[in-house]
């Protein structure tokens, strides 16, 4: 029997990069877990969270949690989703006991994606091949809340054909931030210059990470000022061949 | 957020000379920090921080009882101790004391706390003549400005713009070569130390078993300022005690690698009383104020009150990349930065400048570095929290807190999700991979913000939902 993994691809790749989640499925696949995909997720409730709104948030969380729970491993194309899920979650709940209980469930049963394959299914090299120059761009949360550091860099060391160059400014923010792009829009747009600024000195043409948000950020920043570099999920690139 | 905070930052954010000034300092005390820090020099680094927290937690957890010990051992040692709920209230000690010994002149040493109550400008107001000593103070001073930085007052100015200082306000000029100006500083205040007849400083820390001042600096001015005048000041926030002298051995390995990365700074010193029968120097009067002004309050709130546990060291700001772009002065307290973001809103109440705690992407950078480990993004997290429950009370930002209630609403509600989403995409930029511009009914709000900066990514022509569905239907 092929052990079962739910994925939650979360909204922002949902709607605007399916391709990841796809690829993270097909990673998985190939890996030999049986994958499957619950219907009725919808958004961690992060936005809510980060922007102040903690009953819109618990509210969201609640649905989250029912949808989530009885999986045996939950893996999810994002290092900050994860977190608001296995950290954040327990902290929203710490007055509500049925809750609080489900949050304590799914915590240590939640995996961002690199995390996974790199310490459930126990692989480094999957097979990959991908011909590009790149780097990788540490995401805020993944690195500092979920401590993930060398999992993903140590997946791309096995990637066929791929050169990966550090950039010096790996571990600095790229000002996505969630509402904070918006309402701080002109720090925010700065922040994302002075990490592409970092890309660019790498001689890198393609910038990976695991967080699809920041990627939004640094693609839609690298499109305005017309740079030929792209952006790409982890995912997409061990699913390469 | 307010209009002038908004103002001020677009003014930072424009400004290309500054953008670069404010950059490179802090990149210097970034790469300063990250080599004293490093493993091979400092294996312990992460245990001190752990250990500092946990002294730090234990210290004000019972600080009536280690103020109350550190009291009886500077009254032990002859010296005398102020208790001042407000800035006035220190205003009006330091006024008396300056009347009953005929004081005219007052040099200053570096202390955020005395910027904090606008001392230098209550005391100028009674017509005493204060004057800041360290240098980067003394030119800010000079300019009539706040500091930029809790460790460097002058951060923002190059030696460009100090030689124009020197030149209004000294009458030297264009003198831009910085050792040449260090000189000129240095004799105008070799003469006010002479003639100061008090000296006021800060304390970097307070020793409850000894009763001492601590004060870590490297210009000497501050050894100065408490030794040479007759009576000296110290001016403290009351968390700034720690047990026992020997917990210095934890703060002091921190404070000055967490700051500018030196292993130690050029001078510590240990002031515990004024000058003792037989003793050669020091004042003959020795003074410490214990400052509240707001710091009972914070004591208060148990998930908060961990903020009264920072030693103003400076990493969170060289490390936050947004006090990277938007600089020390559009910060609306003298505390800038992440420390700034999560204590002006506590001291002032969060309706002071609501949109500080939104000021961040909540990178965590601030906490990586903090080295008594506050919780800076949590307690970001939890003032948001509270500035949205304000707003409710008030009835505020109703069309924001409208649409994450409908949020909420809608995505906990799997199919209506599904339904909106679609119709979301539909109405979503036409096109391929990232759009620059989008129909003039759609560049509103958040999404004009975003199009200000940067591209707009166009939805997914399928959804991922539908294309497993689609996998899955194969």
């Amino acid at each position: 029997m092929p052990q079962r993994v739910s994925i939650f691809v979360t909204c922002i790749v949902d709607q605007l990069f399916p391709n990841a989640g796809m690829a993270m499925a097909t990673v998985l696949e190939r890996l030999g877990f049986s994958v499957d995909f619950p219907e009725a997720q919808t958004c961690c409730g992060q936005p809510a969270f980060n922007s102040g709104y903690r009953d819109e948030a618990r509210t969201v969380a609640e649905h989250t949690l029912k949808v989530l729970d009885g999986a045996d491993y939950v893996v999810v194309p994002s290092g900050s989703c994860t977190s608001m899920m296995s950290h954040h979650y327990e902290e929203l709940f710490a007055a509500d006991e049925p809750e609080l209980a489900a949050a304590q469930r799914l915590s240590p049963r939640i995996y961002e994606f690199s995390r996974f394959l790199t310490e459930v299914a126990n692989v480094e090299d999957v097979g990959a091949k991908f011909d590009a120059i790149a780097t990788y761009h540490d995401s805020c949360h993944a690195l500092r809340e979920l401590k993930i550091r060398d999992a993903p860099r140590r997946l791309l060391a096995h990637v066929r054909g791929l050169e990966l160059r550090e950039m010096d400014a790996a571990e600095e923010c790229c000002g996505f931030g969630g509402t904070f792009s918006v309402k701080f829009a002109g720090v925010s747009g700065g922040m994302a210059r002075t990490k592409i600024e970092s890309i660019l000195r790498t001689g890198a043409s393609t910038v990976i990470s695991i967080d699809s948000s920041c990627l939004m950020q640094l693609q839609g920043a690298i499109s305005r000022e017309g740079l030929p570099i792209r952006t790409m999920h982890l995912a997409e690139v061990l699913a390469s061949r | 957020m307010s209009a002038t905070f908004d103002r001020k930052i677009e003014a930072t954010l424009a400004d290309s000379r500054l953008q670069l000034a404010i950059y490179k300092a802090t990149g210097r005390l970034m790469s300063h920090r990250k080599t004293a820090v490093d493993s091979a020099v400092l294996p312990e680094y992460q245990e001190l921080r752990t250990q500092a927290n946990a002294i730090k937690r234990h210290t004000i957890e019972n600080l009536d009882w280690f103020l109350e010990e550190f009291e009886r051992n500077v009254l032990a040692h002859g010296g005398h101790v102020h208790w001042c709920r407000t800035a006035t209230e220190v205003a009006d000690v330091v006024l008396g004391i300056a009347k009953r010994r005929e004081a005219s002149l007052i040099v200053k040493s570096k202390s955020m706390t005395t910027e904090e109550i606008d001392l230098n400008e209550r005391l100028e107001h009674h017509g005493l003549e204060s004057v800041e000593t360290d240098l980067g103070e003394y030119i800010i001073q000079l300019k009539h400005e706040r500091p930029y930085h809790i460790v460097a007052p002058a951060l923002h100015l190059t030696r460009y713009d100090v030689a124009h200082v020197f030149e209004e306000k000294l009458g030297v000029a264009n003198e831009t070569e910085i050792e040449n100006q260090t000189m000129i500083a240095r004799r105008v205040l070799r003469d006010k130390f002479l003639r100061a007849d008090i000296g006021i400083s800060g304390a970097n820390f307070l020793i409850a078993d000894s009763g001492a001042v601590v004060l870590v600096e490297n210009e000497g001015n501050a050894r100065l300022t408490t030794s040479a005048p007759k009576v000296h000041i110290a001016v403290a926030g009351m968390e700034k005690l720690i047990p026992r002298a020997q917990d210095l051995a934890t703060f002091l390995k921190l404070l000055g690698r967490s700051g500018t990365g030196q292993a130690l700074t050029v001078y510590t010193s240990f002031l515990s009383g004024p000058r003792r029968e037989g003793e050669v120097d020091g004042p003959e009067e020795f003074h410490v104020v214990l400052l509240d002004a707001g710091r009972t309050k914070l004591l208060a709130d148990p998930d908060k009150r961990q903020s009264l546990y920072c030693i103003r060291c400076g990493a969170c700001l060289n490390h936050c990349p947004v006090y990277r772009k938007i600089g020390g002065h559009s910060f609306p307290w003298v505390y800038s930065g992440p420390i700034g973001a999560i204590i002006t809103p506590q001291f002032h109440g969060v309706q002071s400048e609501p949109g500080l705690p939104f000021a961040s992407s909540l990178c965590g950078a601030c906490a990586e570095v903090c080295p008594v480990k506050i919780d800076i993004p949590k307690i970001l997290l939890e003032l948001r929290a509270e500035v949205k429950a304000e707003e409710k009370h008030h009835a505020i930002n109703q069309a924001e807190r409208a649409a994450f209630r409908m949020f909420a609403y809608v995505a906990s509600r799997p199919r209506l999700w599904q339904r909106a989403t679609k119709l979301a995409a539909r109405f979503g930029p036409r096109g391929q991979g990232y759009v620059k511009k989008v129909p003039g009914f759609m560049n509103v709000g958040p999404v004009r913000a975003w199009l200000s900066q940067r591209d707009l990514p166009a939805p997914a022509e399928k959804s991922f939902r539908e294309m497993w569905k689609e996998r899955q239907g194969r």
